[in-house]
Parts: structure tokens; sequence; C-alpha cells
């Protein structure tokens, strides 16, 4: 829409604005712009536009919040939800009929319907701690070769290439992952279940990778040179230089970095939805498990549930506590780059 | 400068992470054109699926994608493009609005691809479409509370809106403080410097970036799953309010839920390489535009 009103513009107003303002008054040009009378209006139009407009983050971030909300808590009032689902049974172990302990279960089909939903964050964190085991050595590993010790000539070629893997839509991966990986990581390890967290993990690392180099090249990049030039004059090593002044100069930024691919990492859905193999099983320490997530929890169930049903709500509830999730992981991120930021410049 | 061993331990280890990813991207290129590249034909871009979803081509998929984008583009960029104008030409970058907005862009950028689905079910479908049908037509069948490819596509113009503000900002910060100010003293007001000098010399980044976000849209399937991609639709979308087929979701559908995932390969494979080549014919041009931009930045 401002594109459209920028475009109707013509040459003439500049002219008459420059006469009026032969004399200096610099305080005036910084703050009357809008309300100077000569300007045509669709100026102060367009400029009230694109201020509105600007607060349409703001608002999104809060619609998203209020409306995923209001879907989940009349679940804290409803009657029909009271009739079938106990609150405390969502995030508490129940000795259910016919078990003789009690469990941590999430069956929304079963009799009673069961939803407790520490088995899908235990699942969606098991799969992202792994994830993170094989992204975070490999981000950083790459970032600091290509800081460090790649000839330009790599450079110009590996960074279009992982910008290359970061635009590769997350469904490619997850069936790149569910075809190919997971018969060659059977073939090569003798998994039990074909589909299983190591096999979704090694998706997600690969869309993990480029958010972690990127933000880690970038942090160790703004290293000051004179701190390494310091560093090399006292007669220390290269790999010294690297490892003892480089690195952790550069750690804030590299720990965003991982903390936001943490985040990516925990809310991606269609890599887990396809290659995970989706069993909602209680089972922390065995990683050739097949697994199911908060993600693809939301997305391979919400399709068939009637809206307003207890299932429903809780699916909305999953998604409230994601959004929550991310929200602070983001928060913490963005404080660790803004401090390495202050950091360096104070530095320096 | 000498070289120890343990300068080519460090050196071979990071170099090797980097060989592991360059790999493993190779093999996945490799892995989809290999397969996918023998089943792409005329027929297969521009028929209908057959009734089974594996026969026939894949031209409902290609055009709904082609057009969810473009709505998406028409729907979110203006808004981006005006946020980033605000956050670097208008606003102080100390003021308390300016952080604000900055806060929720970086936020927004962060919110899981499923939570904006749920987001467009329960606002766009239930919350908006809801309230038209509620107030324009008494009858209970939904008209606009329904998914569609207009809930779909403002949903992912939602989801890319901070990929645009990010971008566009970073174009806008490389023209040179000085043009602003030249502007500014010859007695232009602030909206003409950006109008007139600001926006033209950040035109090339600004279009980078907007593609950018549009491939990273075009290829997004978790958050219209239920805003209105639909599993089977052998006839195009014409009106807004239609469901249309999607590369990725036919993917995920044909892959998740075929009953015979074997039979289905090569058109998988197939549909694979189409979306692929899609978003990176998008990035490719983003990269040629960027270097030709820079290209002409450079005195």
């Amino acid at each position: 829409m401002t594109e459209q009103v920028l475009d109707a513009g013509d040459g003439r107003a500049p002219a008459v604005n420059s006469r009026r303002r032969t004399t200096l008054r610099p305080r005036r040009a910084k703050s009357k712009l809008a309300s100077s009378f000569q300007t045509p209006l669709w100026h102060r139009v367009a400029e009230r536009t694109i201020a509105v407009l600007a607060l349409t983050a703001i608002a999104a971030i809060a619609l998203i919040f209020v409306f995923i909300a209001r879907e989940a808590v009349p679940m804290f009032w409803e009657v029909e939800f009271a009739e079938e689902v106990e609150l405390r049974d969502l995030f508490l172990a129940k000795e259910w009929k016919g078990y003789d302990e009690p469990v941590f279960i999430w069956q929304p089909v079963g009799e009673p319907a069961k939803f407790n939903v520490v088995p899908l964050f235990v699942g969606s964190l098991k799969v992202t701690f792994l994830a993170m085991l094989m992204s975070v050595p490999l981000g950083i590993g790459c970032a600091m070769f290509i800081a460090l010790y790649a000839p330009r000539a790599v450079r110009e070629i590996v960074k279009p290439a992982i910008e290359l893997l970061a635009g590769i839509p997350s469904v490619v991966l997850g069936f790149f992952a569910l075809m190919v990986l997971a018969s060659w990581a059977q073939a090569a390890f003798g998994f039990h279940f074909r589909l299983n967290a190591v096999v979704a993990a090694i998706g997600l690392a690969l869309t993990i990778v480029p958010v972690i180099f990127t933000i880690a090249e970038d942090a160790i990049q703004s290293v000051p040179q004179t701190l390494t030039e310091a560093a090399l004059a006292l007669g220390a090593r290269k790999y010294q230089v690297a490892l003892r002044v480089v690195l952790p100069a550069a750690l804030p930024g590299i720990a965003a970095g991982v903390v936001l691919g943490f985040g990516r990492a925990i809310g991606e859905t269609m890599i887990v939805l396809m290659a995970s193999g989706n069993a909602a099983i209680m089972e922390v320490f065995d990683f050739t498990t097949s697994v199911r997530t908060v993600t693809a929890t939301i997305a391979a169930e919400l399709g068939e549930v009637a809206q307003g049903d207890p299932h429903w709500r809780v699916l909305f509830l999953l998604g409230v506590m994601l959004f929550g999730v991310t929200f602070v992981l983001n928060i913490v991120g963005d404080l660790a780059i803004r401090r390495l930021q202050k950091k360096l410049t104070a530095e320096s | 400068m000498r070289h120890t061993k343990k300068d080519w331990l460090l050196a071979g280890l990071t170099g090797l992470s980097l060989a592991v990813i360059l790999l493993l991207l190779a093999v996945l290129l490799g892995q989809i054109i290999w397969h996918g590249a023998p089943v792409i034909s005329a027929e297969f871009l521009t028929e209908k699926p057959g009734a089974d979803m594996i026969s026939g081509g894949i031209w409902p998929a290609i055009y709904g994608t082609v057009f969810m984008t473009l709505l998406m583009t028409l729907a979110g960029v203006p808004v981006g493009i005006a946020t980033a104008i605000f956050l670097n030409e208008y606003a102080s970058p100390r003021s308390r609005i300016a952080k604000v907005v900055r806060l929720a862009v970086n936020n927004l950028a962060g919110v899981p691809s499923i939570v904006f689905g749920l987001f467009g079910l329960g606002f766009f479908i239930i919350f908006v479409g809801g309230s038209i049908d509620s107030l324009l037509y008494d009858d209970p069948t939904p008209v606009w509370g329904k998914p569609s490819i207009l809930w779909a596509s403002l949903t992912l113009a939602v989801l890319t809106l901070p990929v645009v503000i990010v971008t566009t900002e970073e174009a806008l910060r490389t023209v040179p403080r000085e043009l602003r100010d030249a502007s500014l003293a010859l007695g232009a007001t602030r909206f003409q410097t950006v109008y007139k000098i600001v926006l033209p010399n950040a035109k090339g980044g600004i279009l980078t970036g907007v593609i950018l976000a549009v491939s990273r849209g075009a290829g997004e399937v978790a958050p219209i799953i239920f805003c209105g991609a639909a599993n089977f639709l052998p006839y195009l979308p014409t009106d807004l309010r239609d469901m249309f087929m999607h590369l990725g979701y036919h993917v995920y559908a044909l892959a998740t839920q075929s009953p015979n995932v074997d039979a289905a390969q090569p058109t998988l494979f197939g549909t694979v390489l189409v979306l692929l080549v899609l978003t990176f014919s998008l990035n490719l041009l983003a990269v040629i535009i960027r270097a030709r931009s820079r290209a002409a930045l450079r005195p």
C-alpha cells in the first residue's frame, strides 16, 4: 500500500522547501517534518501510514499470544473439559486402570483419553538435545575454519553454500531424512526402528547449523584485529590465539547462536513430523526409539479434532507453552548478542 | 609464522566439520536431482494429479504455491518495508517505541512455524472469518470462516514479516549518512529524503531481502496445514476462499499418508525437485541482485 502512495509524487515539492529554509535551523529540520505546511498532503498521509504499519509487528506478537491462548484457556472452567480430563493429569503421572504404577502417557484416542504433555516435551527435548550435540560443534567448527583458516576463495564458495542450506524448505529436509537418511542410518547402525530420534536429529541439525554458523562467524569476525595482533606479537601460536583469545571474546555471540539454534530446533515441525516416527514413548535415554515431539503432535492431530473439544484445547495449550519457551529463548539470545556488541565496542 | 602440529590439528578439525556439512548438502541435492530429474516432464508439470495422487502431474500444486506466494508478498512486504523505514529513518534508536518494535520483530522471527499455524486457525479463520460469517450470513455453513488460500497467505505474510523488516533495515543502513544529511541540508523534508534519496539507493538491497523472505515463505508447510492447504484438489483455486494444493504440503501428505510410499517415490522426488528449483531460483535471483547493487554502490 505504501509503495503505491510513494509512487504518486512529483519532483516539484522540494524546490518550494529549499527556498523557505535558507536560514540555518538545524533543530527545525529535525523535528518539524510532517508539520511544515507546504508539504503535500500525501506526504503526511504516507508518514502516518508508515508509523501505523510499523506497529504491525507488535500487534502480531500480541495477537498470536491472545488468539492461541483464547482457544486453550476455556479448559480451566469448561464443564465438558472437566468431565473428560483432570487438569493435573496434564502434567503429573497417574496410575490409570490397567497399569500397575503411575505413568506419563499421551494417548488422545484412548478410552479414557490420556493427555499427559510430559512425554511430548521429553520427546522434543530429546531430539533437540541430540540435534544440538551434532550441530553446535559442526556450526562453530565451520565458523572458525571460515573466519580463521579458509583462504578467500574457499570463503566465497562456502558462505553461499551454507546460505543455500539455510534456504532449503524444512519439508524437503524432512523428506530427505525420511526417504534417504533413515534407510542409510538403519543399514549403518542397525536401528530397531527405522524412524527414530537420531534420524530426526540429523535432519534438524541441517537446519540449525546455518543458524549457529552465521551468528558464530559474525561474532568471530567482529573480534577486534588488535586483540589477535597483540596476542601474536606476544609470541602466541595461531591455535593459541584462536582458542584463548578469539573464541573467548566471541563467546557471547556464539552462545547467542546456540540459544537461537535451540529455539529453532525445538520449534521445528516438518522434519520431526516426517522423520521421528511419532510414537509417544516416555523414554529419556534411549535415542534409537521413535519419538513424538510437541510440534509434530500439534501438526498431526489438530486436523482431526473438533473445534472446542478437550483434545483441541490441550493442543492449543501445547502451542501456548511452545510460544512461551521460544519467547524466553529469543530474549536470552538477544541479550547475549547485545552484551557481545557492548563488550567488544568497549574493549576496542 | 611457524605452524605447529596443534595448528594443523585445529585447522583439520574445523575443516572437517565444514566438509561434513558440505558433503551432506551435496548428498541431499545429488539424491533429489538424481531421482527427481527423470520424473520431470511436460505432463508432470502441466497435468492434474490422478485419483491415486501418484499418477498424473502436479500442476495444481505449482499453481497453488505460486498464487499463495504472490498473495503473501502483496500482504506482507509493504508492511515490512514500512516498518523498516520507520525504524531506520524516523524513530530514534533509543526511543521506547523503536525498542518495543524491535523486540517484537526479533521475537516474531523466533516463533515456531507451527504456532503460526495455530494463530492462523485461531485468529484468521475462527475469529476474523467467523465474525464476517456471523455478520453477513444467517446460514451456518461457513463462507469465510474456513481454511482458504487467503488465510494461508495472510498467515505466511505474518511469518515472513520479520525477515522482510530485518533485511530491509540492513539495506537502508548501507545508504551513507552523508546522502541523507546533504538532502536534509538542501531543505528536503525527511519524507522527501526517504522517498527520493534513501529508497532509490537501497532498492537493490530491499529487493534482495524481499525475495529471500518470499522464498522462505514459499517453502513453509507447517503453518498452512490447517489454514488452507488441501490434500487432493484436482481443480485450481479461482476464489480467495478456495482451498489450494501446495508443493510442500503435497510432499508431506504423499510421503506420510500414502498407502503405497514405494510407488509414490518417483512422484515425490519430482515434486521435491520442483519445490527446490522454485525456492533456489528465488534465492539465486536475490544473490544476483545483491551482487549487482553492491557493484553499483562501489565508487
